[in-house]
């Protein structure tokens, strides 16, 4: 195909590129310029967006640059979701780094880049491109992870991050060469024409590896361990974007990795897909029980919700797919306005709290707050009328229809484990002595963010439903 | 007469040991970079092998992008090591500890 025409397929990507690179020269020359970069760089996302927005309005797919990358309706939901993630991610970053005295214009620099190496991740439909994109996406992150470097847990942070994240692309990358080796091919079509007839050892070595290593990325169990740590230590909005945007990239590459190369051999993958839903599931929820720490339990949280999201792609089916879909958007939505809340709970000094103790009554003290906070944990805890309980119902009933019902009755069961720690924290809030530690937030986006995000989970979210189930129908369908 | 089994054990065992390194290795976090790259170069190994045994040029030129990112992979290592190091004036991997649960 021609240059052009691939070119103008990747239009968001290359708009994300550019910004990045002229922000990054606006920043070397005018170093305090870090608010200024974050407003510019949310409007490359806008922009960006606007241009996925207009291809899936026109319904393109097609495949650029001789098959490395494609243009489809599957790939550009996940973007929209992504670039509205990164966007949220950057507005409510300024005033925390500020107060750390760590508000660089490096920060939407590299939140720019990932967000072109996620794009790449979703659009790969080649093992070469899809490594590129996920380390592209991984490297910046390794560096967010430890940006507020006077602190002694970012760095900490940042290095665990790094030497697991390199470990898991080592994996990835030992099993994307084995299955070049036995498929002949880097492309997922012809990876999965190879697979329609039979599916040797080395194949079957190949998919295991490639398939632990997105594990690690996505944070699913038995590869989950660096997450706690990671959440904890990294600056809270870095947390915020690491829970939403990355996760989103990570598991639309899985599912389409997933779907497109190894399609043909659902015997081979399926087992595994349920072997690790359960565990994270499970893992999630029991790990969550004896945290103290706020940032640890919702990296618990993202551990068992993924577990939930993997269950659609163990069915492999179209409606598998879709509910996952929903899922996720309602999953991003749920953990940015949780971290949205937590970065409001400053003490009369300008630090930030983020343990239990400090939360202790906090309706008698911040009663809006509480009870955003409160419609958060009641959605993730899946509790109707909450919009949370959407997302878990599509994907049980997606589970039930392909006749995986001991998978959703473990999940179902597991779901109420996890309740309890979600009502601890609102329990703590309401019943527990006012600890009267935590001030009124001044922070006017947080504030916004927060409220809007607690309508979208709140019973209004309902309205979007029939919008949500066409969008995500439609983007599923792509992939079949 | 050397086949491709005889690549693909060397680059097993290379992989296997650089995995083993990240674990194992209580003493020095640049170890674990050292291991990163051993595991690194063990997946280069596998494919130039495949490459040639198989008549297909993709395989070097994803060798080549491999060996591309390893580089940038270790520097940014290395500079989050040199941030890491100046707050804890350390690089022992049992330091590594601040935060568990």
């Amino acid at each position: 195909m021609e240059l052009n025409a691939s070119l103008s397929l990747v239009r968001p990507e290359v708009i994300l590129s550019f910004s990045a690179l002229g922000l990054l020269l606006v920043a070397a020359w005018r170093e305090q310029a870090g608010r200024l970069i974050s407003i510019l760089s949310v409007t490359a996302l806008g922009a960006a967006a606007a241009f996925v927005i207009n291809f899936m309005m026109n319904g393109t797919n097609s495949s650029a640059f001789d098959g490395l990358l494609v243009n489809d309706a599957f790939g550009n939901f996940s973007k929209i979701l992504i670039f509205i993630a990164a966007a949220i991610s950057l507005m409510i970053a300024p005033r925390f780094l500020e107060n750390a005295g760590a508000m660089r214009a490096e920060y939407p620099v590299l939140i720019l880049l990932s967000c072109v190496g996620m794009g790449v991740m979703v659009s790969a439909t080649d093992l070469i491109s899809l490594y590129i994109g996920l380390e592209l996406q991984s490297l910046s992150a390794y560096v967010l992870a430890s940006f507020v470097r006077s602190d002694g847990r970012s760095a900490e942070a940042g290095l665990k991050y790094f030497v697991l994240g390199a470990l898991a692309s080592g994996m990835l990358l030992f099993g994307a060469s084995l299955v070049y080796g036995f498929a002949g091919s880097t492309s997922f079509a012809a990876i999965g024409t190879a697979m329609d007839t039979e599916v040797g050892l080395g194949l079957i070595f190949g998919i295991v590896f490639i398939l632990s290593g997105l594990a690690f990325k996505i944070s699913a169990a038995p590869f989950h361990m660096w997450t706690p740590d990671v959440y904890e230590g990294a600056p809270t909005p870095v947390t915020a974007f690491f829970a939403s945007a990355p996760k989103v990239a990570a598991i639309a590459l899985t599912i389409r990795i997933v779907l497109e190369a190894f399609g043909s051999q659902i015997l081979v993958w399926q087992q595994i897909i349920i072997a690790v839903a359960l565990m994270s599931i499970i893992i999630g929820a029991v790990g969550a029980i004896g945290q103290q720490n706020l940032k640890r339990l919702m990296a618990y949280s993202s551990i068992n919700n993924v577990g939930f999201i993997l269950i659609g792609l163990a069915t492999g089916t179209e409606q598998g797919i879709s509910a996952m879909l929903v899922y996720l958007v309602i999953y991003v939505a749920m953990t940015l306005g949780s971290f949205v809340c937590l970065m409001q709970l400053k003490d009369k000094d300008g630090g930030y709290r983020e343990e239990f103790a400090d939360i202790s009554g906090l309706s008698k003290t911040r009663p809006a707050l509480a009870a955003a906070l409160a419609i958060f944990m009641f959605s993730l805890a899946g509790i109707p009328p909450l919009f949370g309980f959407w997302g878990k119902l599509v994907v049980f009933n997606a589970a039930v229809a392909a006749g995986l019902l001991p998978l959703a009755v473990i999940g179902i069961t597991a779901s109420v484990i996890g309740a309890f720690y979600y009502l601890k924290v609102v329990k703590v809030m309401y019943f527990d002595d006012a600890a009267d530690v935590i001030v009124e937030s001044d922070d006017k986006v947080l504030i916004w963010t927060g409220g809007v995000l607690a309508a979208a989970n709140s019973p209004l979210g309902y309205f979007a439903i029939p919008a949500l189930g066409i969008w995500t129908a439609y983007a599923a369908r792509a992939l079949f | 007469m050397i086949g491709i089994e005889h690549y693909l054990v060397v680059s097993s065992i290379l992989f296997v040991m650089g995995v083993l390194g990240i674990f194992l290795n209580r003493k020095n976090v640049i170890i674990i970079l050292m291991a990163i790259e051993l595991i690194l170069l063990a997946v280069n190994i596998n494919l130039v092998a495949f490459s040639v045994f198989l008549g297909d040029l993709t395989g070097q030129i994803f060798a080549m992008f491999v060996l591309t990112v390893a580089a940038g992979e270790a520097a940014i290592g290395l500079a989050i090591l040199v941030i890491y190091f100046r707050g804890r004036g350390t690089i022992a991997v049992d330091d590594v500890n601040r935060m568990k649960g």
